[in-house]
Order: structure tokens, then C-alpha cells, then sequence
């Protein structure tokens, strides 16, 4: 392996990849490996962070990437507090910055931020003293998505050095495909994007991606493929026409993905679209790992809790 | 008889081609005699404008002065307090008040508070449509009678392409020209900052060049269709600097402005401010090839003036994230600093040729009085000091807005002092 693991991560905040060095990446990544194995104890709960406080704000709904959290903090030791926008004083027109003095007040160790307008962690950060972990920002970045992904990919492949990683569906819109993006380019991995250009950003070549238009194309000698859910509410019927031309045109069937390299991933950071973006024959087949993701992402936010709490690779499963 | 004497300033008139060391006097509002050495009087009060310039009063075609309705943002007395501290005598401002300026009482009542503020002239805009709603056309005639100088819905759009035809055709029989914020608000699609490189690489929405280009191009071709005063505010695109160019070239009548902040500032900025929307505006900050087209636009005289678009808000508005924060900058007190020291001192253009930017020109686009200092004209001046370093610190501005991306920033230039007919309601 190339990338030589950093000795602790650089900042007190895990705000997006885009502010990681390649080190730091591995280091969590190394991390995650050790404590995945928590998961396989018959009592699956470290120290680590007892007597610590976790905040999870959540202003955007989300059932996945919570509870992911929700179970890493708790196999830690923290306690917990949650905070979702139905309950919350936000939609009273409280500002952000007075929600962080608020939480302050309690003064949490860490605050996990999901929030539907992009830079809302990067500017949390700023003010509050707690490390603060971007849970997904708008159309921004999805840092631990990406981090569970790579280390999903890394599980299979030893590196993720020289791989070739096709990501397709929303791009313009998709957090998960920017944060992919960026680890994975940082990690030496090739990026390809697929998607009409209705659903790709200007100026995609700043991701370090290539664009395709067409899925084919992209899939010829992939490696694993990330197809991306679809949401027809969210286009307006602008990006593209119906469900049934996008399945028809971009979706990963049996088919297509036989032109991807032999035993390619499939991959989905869900809640998955069957027969939309993704075939059910190819999300239940033999290649995909969409359950290893989830398991794997609770190790990941495991890692991320533990050193950002200042905690050492070597030592993160031990008692 | 009120009299001021203004000594020794470097007086710079582009109207009459001056640029010498003169005396001023001003006498009852009125400027009354330039010379050398004019006689001293017990009873007169001077300026000592020694090592300084001394240009005909500028005036702000862009400023939002927020009274009625958003006192908490700014009112009209803080507004032209913070006009004279930026070196500013008089300024026009927008009707995107609440009420909105729509009808002759709003009107008078905006002209009265400024009155009784007592610092700068207010030259009220009124809304070109009822409640800048964009579908019917606003009283204008009535408004003008009492007062307004041009007429305009900005910072709304004017989406129905028949409402600005048939606005440019009613404002031709009462002699003001129409304001246009330049944007199609459809193609802009809820961004917030520029569409681009930096914004795909720091995943904020972006506002195409092109939604503004698109609306520059229809509004021209109107505007020479129906032989209609038309004044394009804000360009922001180096696609819209040129389409001027090329419609001046062509005979057309059009007029435009560019911000301070435009020429000073890019979206690498906003990508360098970590999501701190005190770099949010609208139009947003662009690319460094559209800050430099405008630079040129501004050397080669296709752009007729340079404004603040002044448009304070509260701290808590600003404390916001990005997307839900408002737009625009808290200007007044920094556009002639940013224009000394971004424009006059690399030597982009001389001090002449932003006088005309400044005074010249909005006097003639609004046609207000000044934007001269021939014997008789207003007197109004702006002192200006090319050589004083500013460093911008919005606690001590004037404004109740203290929301500017420049912050900590040192400017070479500043406004040295400001008089209103032959009042001096500034002093630094």
C-alpha cells in the first residue's frame, strides 16, 4: 500500500474530504478495519467515549446515516442526544449560530450535522468548540458515505490504488458522488461519472472525474460501480423525462453490468430505487455488497468518534 | 448669506476639462467662484483642502436605503449618514422598500425623512410595477411628480418581457429612465453563487452568466425597439460588458453600472470564505475573466458609472448558512475606497475618468443636479484623499449594516471629507 497512514487526524472537525490529506484517509480507513471486529462480540460495546456527549442534529430527514451514527456512538460508550428538524426550534426561524450557542450550552464533545444547505458544518465549525462531523450538507459533500465506501471497496480490492470506480445517477445534485470523488482521486482511484449532462455539474473536471454520457462506455473495465438513487420528485421532470427512460437508458442491469471487469462491486448508498436506478437481479446478485456498506459504515463513524477524540489506530478495539 | 470656501484642493471637473490647484466658493448652495488665491474672509469657514482632490459631489445610482419597512436593517438617516462618510452627496434609492415605493405618498414620505436626516440628497426610484410584483405597471407619473428620478423593480426582475416594453414606452412622456436588475430568475434556479469551476468544486448552487446575459440582450433589443431610456444595473459578466460595447457601437442609447465589489472580488473568494455569506451576493461574484472584462469595460468607457448597491442587513440575517442567507453587502462606506485604490492606483483610469463614473454621469443618467462644478451648479463636492490607507473595519461603520466581505482589508484612498451645498456634513 502507497499511502503511508497519518499519525492522528489534522483537525478537531471531519467536515469533508475535500479538507483530508490522503494519510489521514488511510488512518481512518486503518482504523475502521480494527473496529469492525466490535460488531462480532457477543457484548458489542467499547469505553472509549464513556462520559462523552454526542449531538446528533439532524435537519434534513434521514434513517440510514442516523441510526449508522446512533449505533457507532453508542458501541463507543457516549451518550447521546437527538435532534431532528421536526422536533427541533429551527423551523421557528432560529439561526444556526444560535442552535450551536443552544448546544453549546450542554456542551457536547461532538455534534453530527445533516442539514439540507451546503457549508452548514464547515460553518458550524467555526464557532463551536466540539468536533463537529458533516453527516451530509446539502448538495456538498457526504464524507463518512465516502469513507464507508472506499473502505467497502479497499475490504475487496486490498487498495484502492489503480481502481477504476464508475458512479452513476444525480451527480449534479449528489453529495455522495462529490465526497466519492474527491476520496477517491486523493486515494489514486480513478473516478467516472455517468450520467446525462442534465444531471452533471459545469465544470465536472474540477471533481477529478471523467464524465460519461452514456452508462456503457463508463462500466468497460470498471471495477465497482455506484449507482446513485433517483428522485423523481426532486427533477421536476427538467433533467430527465420519466422513471421508465431512465431505467431504459441508465440503469445497471444484468446486462450491462456483465461489461464491467469480472466480479466488479455493485454498489448503493440506498435507499435503493428497484427498477429505477438498479435492477433487483443486480442489488440482490452475487457482486453487490449494499449490506457490507452498512456494516462497514458503522465502523467507519466508529473510527471517525475515536480520533477525533484523540484516540490511536492500534489501540481503537481494545478495552 | 452661507458661504464655505474650499482652498487649495486639486479640483478635478471633467465637464469643463479641469484639473488644477484652485479655490472654491460656494455661496448660498451654489458654487460661485473658482480661482487661485480667492479672498479670505473673518466670516467665511473654510476646508483646507491642501494635498487633496476636490470633484463635483458623487452620486449613488444603487442604494437601498430600507425605509419604510426594514428600519432594522438600516433607515433613512443611518443610510445617509453612511452615504457622507463614504464620500457620497447624494444617493438614489430603490423602491424594494415595505410599503413599496409605488406611489406618491411613499414617495414624499422617503424625500421628508431625508430631509429631516440632513446629510445627503435622496433621490427616491420608484417601483416600475405595483409592489414590484411584475405584473402591473406602477403609478410612475404620479411619482415623478413627486420626486422620483427613474423608475425600477430591482433587485426583482423584470420577468414579463411585455410589461418592460410597455414600461419603456409610458416612462418616454415623463423623461426617467428604467432600472434593470438583469436576471432570469428561472435559469438561476435558486443559486447563490456563481455557476463555475469553484462552485461544482465547493457544492453550492450556482446563478449561470447566462441567465444575465440572456435578460441584458432582450432589454436592449427593447429598449432600442421602443426608444425607451434604459439603465442596466449591476453587470456582473464579461458577456454583458460586451454586448453593451457592441450596442453603444451601434448608436444605442443604453446605459449601464458595475458594483465596487465587482471589480474588486471573484467566486474564489467565496470559495476562500468558508461559506460565510458576507460573500452572497446578487449579481454574484464571477470569475477573475469577467472582474478583469469589467475592469476593461470601465477603462474603455462602455461602462457609464460604478455604484455601491448598498443593501445592509442585520448581523442575525448574515449569521445564516449560505443558501438561506440574504443577498448583498453593506457598500456606501467602501466603494470609493475600492475604487482609489483597485481603479486609480494601478492606473486602470485617472481620477477624471472616475469622476465621470461617479458624478458625471449618474447626474446625467438621473439627470439630477451636479455632477459638475461650473460656476452656478450645486454645491456639492467630495473630497477625496488618493493617498490615505483605509483599513476597512465595519464596527466603525456609520451604516446599520455591517455586512462587507472586506473586512480587515487595507485600501489605499479614501474620502476626505463631503459637502452638501456648501454644508460640510462629512469630515473625516
Amino acid at each position: 500500500m502507497g499511502i503511508e497512514p497519518a499519525v492522528a487526524l489534522n483537525s478537531k472537525d471531519l467536515v469533508g474530504i475535500a479538507g483530508l490529506e490522503a494519510g489521514e484517509i488511510q488512518l481512518l480507513l486503518d482504523t475502521a478495519e480494527q473496529l469492525l471486529e466490535v460488531a462480532r462480540r457477543p457484548i458489542k460495546k467499547v469505553p472509549t467515549l464513556r462520559g462523552m456527549t454526542v449531538v446528533n442534529l439532524f435537519m434534513e430527514p434521514s434513517t440510514r446515516t442516523r441510526f449508522s451514527f446512533e449505533v457507532a456512538e453508542k458501541r463507543l460508550s457516549a451518550d447521546t442526544l437527538n435532534f431532528s428538524s421536526s422536533t427541533s426550534s429551527v423551523t421557528k426561524g432560529e439561526t444556526l449560530f444560535d442552535t450551536a450557542r443552544n448546544l453549546m450550552a450542554m456542551a457536547p464533545d461532538f455534534i453530527v450535522i445533516r442539514h439540507p444547505n451546503t457549508g452548514a458544518p464547515h460553518r458550524l465549525s467555526g464557532v463551536v468548540s466540539a468536533s463537529v462531523i458533516n453527516a451530509g450538507d446539502g448538495s456538498n459533500e457526504h464524507p463518512t458515505q465516502a469513507l464507508l465506501d472506499a473502505f467497502t471497496i479497499r475490504r475487496h480490492f486490498g487498495s484502492l490504488t489503480g481502481l477504476t470506480v464508475v458512479v452513476a445517477g444525480d451527480i449534479r445534485h449528489s453529495r455522495v458522488a462529490r465526497s466519492n470523488a474527491f476520496l477517491l482521486s486523493k486515494m489514486g482511484a480513478k473516478v467516472r461519472f455517468a450520467a446525462p449532462a442534465s444531471l452533471l455539474p459545469v465544470e465536472v473536471e474540477e471533481l477529478q472525474a471523467e464524465s460519461y454520457l452514456r452508462l456503457e462506455p463508463a462500466l468497460e473495465g470498471a471495477d465497482a460501480v455506484m449507482m446513485l438513487r433517483i428522485q423523481m420528485e426532486r427533477q421536476k421532470k427538467l433533467n430527465f423525462p420519466s422513471m421508465r427512460e431512465y431505467y431504459d437508458f441508465f440503469a445497471l442491469t444484468p446486462e450491462r453490468l456483465r461489461l464491467a471487469k469480472e466480479g466488479a462491486l455493485v454498489m448503493h448508498p440506498g435507499p435503493m430505487n428497484r427498477g429505477v436506478e438498479i435492477d433487483s437481479e443486480v442489488a440482490d446478485g452475487d457482486q453487490s455488497v449494499i449490506l457490507e456498506q452498512v456494516t462497514n459504515g458503522v465502523a467507519i463513524r466508529m473510527a471517525i468518534l475515536y480520533l477525533l477524540a484523540g484516540g490511536r489506530s492500534e489501540s481503537a478495539a481494545g478495552s | 448669506m452661507s458661504r464655505l470656501l474650499v482652498r487649495n484642493g486639486r479640483v478635478i471637473d471633467p465637464a469643463q476639462g479641469l484639473d488644477e490647484t484652485l479655490d472654491i466658493l460656494i455661496e448660498d448652495g451654489r458654487i460661485a467662484r473658482l480661482g487661485r488665491d480667492l479672498p479670505r474672509g473673518a466670516d467665511v469657514p473654510e476646508l483646507d483642502a491642501d494635498g487633496l482632490v476636490v470633484a463635483p459631489g458623487f452620486i449613488d445610482l444603487h442604494t437601498h436605503l430600507r425605509e419604510p419597512g426594514f428600519e432594522h436593517k438600516e433607515t433613512i438617516e443611518t443610510g445617509c449618514l453612511a452615504a457622507a462618510a463614504g464620500g457620497f452627496t447624494a444617493v438614489c434609492c430603490m423602491a424594494n422598500t415595505n410599503p413599496v415605493n409605488d406611489e406618491p405618498a411613499v414617495t414624499r414620505y422617503i424625500m421628508e425623512k431625508a430631509q429631516r436626516a440632513g446629510a445627503v440628497r435622496v433621490y427616491p426610484i420608484g417601483a416600475l410595477s405595483k409592489g414590484c410584483r411584475g405584473e402591473e405597471l406602477a403609478e410612475v407619473g404620479e411619482m415623478v411628480q413627486a420626486g422620483a428620478v427613474a423608475i425600477s423593480d430591482s433587485p426583482s426582475p423584470v420577468a414579463n418581457p411585455l410589461l418592460l416594453r410597455r414600461a419603456l414606452e409610458y416612462c418616454r412622456s415623463f423623461d426617467v429612465p428604467i432600472i434593470v436588475h438583469p436576471q432570469d430568475e428561472i435559469l438561476s434556479d435558486r443559486g447563490s453563487m456563481n455557476e463555475g469551476r469553484v462552485s461544482t468544486r465547493i457544492g453550492l448552487r450556482g446563478m449561470p452568466t447566462v441567465a444575465e446575459e440572456l435578460v441584458v440582450g432582450r432589454d436592449i433589443l427593447l429598449a432600442e425597439y421602443t426608444g425607451g431610456r434604459l439603465h442596466l444595473g449591476h453587470l456582473s459578466t464579461a458577456g454583458s460588458v460586451e454586448a453593451v460595447r457592441e450596442a453603444k457601437k451601434r448608436g444605442s442609447r443604453v446605459t449601464c453600472e458595475v458594483t465596487a465589489h465587482h471589480f474588486s472580488l471573484t467566486d474564489e473568494d467565496v470559495a476562500s470564505a468558508n461559506y460565510d455569506p458576507l460573500w452572497k451576493m446578487n449579481p454574484p461574484l464571477r470569475t477573475d475573466d469577467d472582474r478583469r472584462a469589467i475592469v476593461k469595460g470601465i477603462a474603455d468607457g462602455t461602462i457609464d458609472a460604478i455604484v455601491s448597491d448598498h443593501a445592509p442587513h442585520h448581523q442575525d440575517e448574515k449569521e445564516m448558512d449560505f443558501s438561506d442567507a440574504p443577498f448583498g453587502i453593506s457598500g456606501l462606506e467602501t466603494a470609493v475606497s475600492l475604487a482609489l485604490d483597485r481603479l486609480i492606483r494601478p492606473g486602470v483610469i485617472d481620477l477624471s475618468a472616475l469622476v465621470r463614473l461617479m458624478s458625471m454621469a449618474p447626474a446625467r443618467i438621473v439627470r439630477v443636479p451636479g455632477g459638475s462644478l461650473k460656476e452656478g451648479s450645486v454645491g456639492d463636492l467630495t473630497v477625496l484623499d488618493p493617498e490615505r490607507s483605509v483599513t476597512v473595519d465595519p464596527a466603525s461603520f456609520v451604516s446599520k449594516g455591517r455586512n462587507t466581505p472586506f473586512r480587515g482589508v487595507k485600501l489605499q484612498g479614501g474620502p476626505a471629507a463631503t459637502v452638501v451645498g456648501g454644508s460640510v456634513v462629512w469630515k473625516g
